[in-house]
């Protein structure tokens, strides 16, 4: 359906430099994704993870310092936010918004349909739609009403949390950025949340899970581990890193990259 | 590149379709306001005695009145000698008889703003008058009406052929005294519409005006009265337009609705006066006393407004709670944006037994706009039971515009409840942020989240204008985020 084949590079941040409200948060930060990959960035809070996602989504009051980021061979930094969200990026969003009065599924085939016409795809009718969303609602355990509800209105963590992953099956991004979707999960939303992700596991896509608890990593197991840590990438590994990291903490990575 | 907010400064700024001016020949009397030119408006509208010394006792009480300043707008005094009080387009006759005496300008006109006066090529099941600057030019399928036993007329047609009504009820409401500008439009009030329901009968269409302010310098008046007699239902609806024009404009209606026994009135208002430009020159100003009592048991009187227009509005659609059991209701979106400065909420005052109100308002404030809402929740001693409950949401965008909350509650009567919501909220960057990363545009994303907002309001109106309100609200609101 794509002409994405394994191994192509996908995401490529090249000393990529970001201020929040004139702080320096992200400095020299380098990352490749490669299609059929699963990374995980962990990291201390506050350490930019955050940052980092909501930047390669385009939000407009984070400064872009220095750096290049090129997603897909373009110049991701060049493109509007709703721009490269219509190319196959997607943020799930570590504190879903509320938006009171507006049906869920209004959003999300509004933006599915923006989706298609990039691709060159006819809009999906109503019934269509539908039947499409009911299923993936099947598969992340969610009930009926929520077809009737606004987005996110009065849901609790845990139903934002299932709802971005939903939105996200249905989209069927290119690359998929999941910000803490872990977080205030208990283990059977948990469960649930991890098997949608593992869902949309292809060779033609790539997904990138922020997170800062290895629990997530038990049932999404990543092929690359990053440390970002003082502003960039401290150190990569594979999954055992995590188990590592769990284990030890974040000081020794940093004393590590110190001494270096 | 990246469509940031501060981008979206850069699209269109509001475009206003209405802004065009019609060329057309009109009778229109030199500014100025005395006795002789009210006694002028009378004698061109044959009025009998008591409507001429109706209209001379409230000018004459409005000159010992002075203009409020209360309200949270601003605005440099107006001069009353500047604004001519009668204009109306030119007729062969008297009035028209019947459609194919209009002049075809005036039917090209309302075409072009989307009110075909034809009737066949018409809004289906919807009568419509219209008003042009002083005059009443057409209305439609009045024999239809007829046939029921409903009047829906022109006012000045009412003022000879239904006088005893009139006598009856005009000013029963919204007596000439009640406040500068509705002693000024009962001095010189020019026409309007004017709808009977007799009793038992469930108008058969929706009743609707629409209202054109075309000459410049001129002021429009209108005055509208509807009578829902006992166990009568109608849903009426009136919109309004104006010329872009530079200076100032006023508009001073007066509405008065009265429902008797088991009747009700649901009175819906697309507002979309010509706000002025960005820079806040020109523009409507509309001062307006709206108020139904409900004057008989189990009575309901419902308002819905959806205000976008005028440079500055100063309106409080009111309900007088007298019968026993009777129901009043307000539902407003008001969208205020560059230098457009809106005050308006409404007036609940419980008078019967077990009488029940509802205030639902949604300001939205955009650009450097002042939005306020003032309301007043009133309950005497007799109005044992009462019930009301007030909603009242405010939606900023970006960082200079004001959204302002004014709800007076006076109650006098221990077995009464009253409710009070309020919330006031920044169109968050999040919220845009959001629908942006799913792939809408900024436009439609601030689309979404306004409807989203105005939702419990606009499920009011009915169907043909909830479309049209939302349309309306989409072009309001045009690079109104930054
Ligand atoms: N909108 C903002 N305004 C000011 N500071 C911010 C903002 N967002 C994040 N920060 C700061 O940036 C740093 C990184 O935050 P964040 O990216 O959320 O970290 P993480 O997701 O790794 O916990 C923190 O010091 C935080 O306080
Ligand atoms: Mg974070």
């Amino acid at each position: 359906m794509s002409d994405i084949n394994k191994g192509d590079s996908i995401l490529e941040i090249r000393g990529l430099a970001v201020e929040v409200q004139g702080k320096r948060i992200l400095e020299g930060l380098d990352l490749t994704v490669r299609a059929g990959e699963v990374h995980a960035i962990m990291g201390p809070n506050g350490a930019g993870k955050s940052t980092l996602s909501q930047v390669l989504a385009g939000r407009p009051d984070y400064d872009v310092k220095a750096g290049t980021v090129r997603y897909l061979g373009e110049d991701l930094l060049a493109l509007a936010a709703e721009e490269r969200a219509r190319r196959g990026l997607f943020l799930g969003f570590q504190y879903p918004v509320e938006i009171p009065g507006v049906n869920n599924v209004y959003l999300l085939k509004a933006a599915l349909n923006a989706r298609r016409r990039q691709l060159g795809q006819p809009e999906v009718d109503a019934f269509e739609f539908l039947g499409l969303v009911r299923d993936k609602m099947r598969l992340m355990q969610m009930d009926e009403s929520f077809l009737s509800r606004g987005v996110n209105e009065g849901f609790s963590g845990g139903e934002k949390k299932r709802n971005e992953i939903l939105q996200m099956t249905v989209l069927e991004p290119i690359l998929a950025i999941l910000d803490e979707t872990d977080s205030g999960l208990d283990i059977d939303a948990l469960k649930v949340v991890a098997h949608g992700v593992n869902s949309l596991k292809r060779d033609d896509r790539a997904i990138v899970l922020v997170t800062h608890y290895q629990r997530l990593l038990d049932h999404i197991v990543p092929d690359h581990v990053h440390v970002l840590a003082g502003g960039r990438i401290l150190k990569s590994g594979d999954a055992s890193l995590a188990l590592e990291l769990e284990r030890r903490g974040y000081d020794w990575v940093r004393a590590e990259a110190a001494a270096a | 590149m990246a469509s940031t907010p501060t981008d979206l400064d850069a699209l269109v700024a509001q475009k206003y379709e209405h802004g065009f001016v019609t060329d057309i020949d009109s009778d229109t009397v030199p500014p100025g306001l005395d006795e002789d030119v009210i006694r002028m408006i009378s004698r061109k509208k044959g009025e009998p005695r008591f409507l001429l010394d109706w209209r001379l006792k409230s000018y004459r009480h409005w000159q010992t009145m002075r203009e409020p300043h209360w309200a949270h707008v601003k605005y440099p005094p107006i001069d009353y000698q500047a604004i001519s009080y009668y204009s109306a387009p030119k007729q062969n006759s008297d009035g028209p008889k019947s459609l194919a005496d209009v002049d075809p300008k005036l039917l090209a006109t309302y075409a072009k703003l989307g009110v075909p006066l034809h009737e066949r090529a018409r809004l289906a099941g919807v009568a419509v008058d219209a008003v042009f600057d002083s005059v009443s030019v057409a209305t439609t399928f009045k024999s239809r009406l007829a046939e029921a036993g409903v009047i829906f007329c022109p006012f000045s047609d009412a003022v000879r052929e239904h006088p005893a009504l009139l006598e009856q009820y005009l000013g029963s409401v919204v007596p000439p005294t009640d406040n500068f500008y509705a002693a000024l439009n009962s001095a010189v009030f020019t026409d309007g519409s004017f709808v009977y329901i007799p009793p038992g009968v469930r108008c058969p269409m929706e009743l609707s005006t629409y209202f054109r302010i075309n000459a410049a310098k001129t002021g429009q008046f209108e005055r509208t009265l509807i009578i829902a007699d006992a166990g009568s239902h109608v849903s009426y609806l009136e919109g309004c337009t104006a010329p872009m024009r530079d200076e100032n404009q006023l508009h001073a209606a007066v509405v008065e609705l009265v429902a008797l026994d088991d009747s009700s009135i649901k009175y819906s208002t697309v507002q979309n006066w010509y706000p002025g430009d960005e820079h806040g020159v020109g523009g409507i100003y509309n001062f307006v006393t709206k108020r139904g009592e409900c004057r008989g048991r189990n009575a309901r009187i419902s308002w819905t407004q959806v205000e976008t227009g005028s440079a500055i509005t100063w309106k409080y659609p009111s309900c007088v709670l007298t019968g026993d059991n009777s129901v009043g209701e307000f539902y407003s979106v008001a969208v205020a944006n560059h230098y457009q400065q809106a005050d308006t909420g409404t007036k609940m005052i419980h008078i019967g037994r077990n009488t029940r109100s509802t205030i639902v308002s949604k300001g939205i404030s955009a650009g450097h706009a002042q939005n306020t809402y003032r309301g007043l929740v009133k309950v005497l001693p007799s109005a044992d039971g009462a019930r009301n409950y007030t909603q009242c949401d405010s939606l900023l965008m970006g960082a200079r515009s004001g959204a302002h909350t004014f709800p007076y509650v006076e109650v006098r009567n221990p077995t009464a409840t009253v409710e009070h919501e309020a919330t006031t909220s920044k169109i968050g960057e999040d919220q845009l942020f959001y629908c942006l990363q799913r792939g809408l545009s900024a436009e439609d994303a601030v689309n979404m989240i306004v409807s989203g907002f105005c939702k419990s309001v606009f499920k009011e109106l009915p169907m043909e204008f909830a479309v049209e309100a939302q349309n309306l609200l989409a072009v309001s609101l045009e690079g109104a985020v930054g």
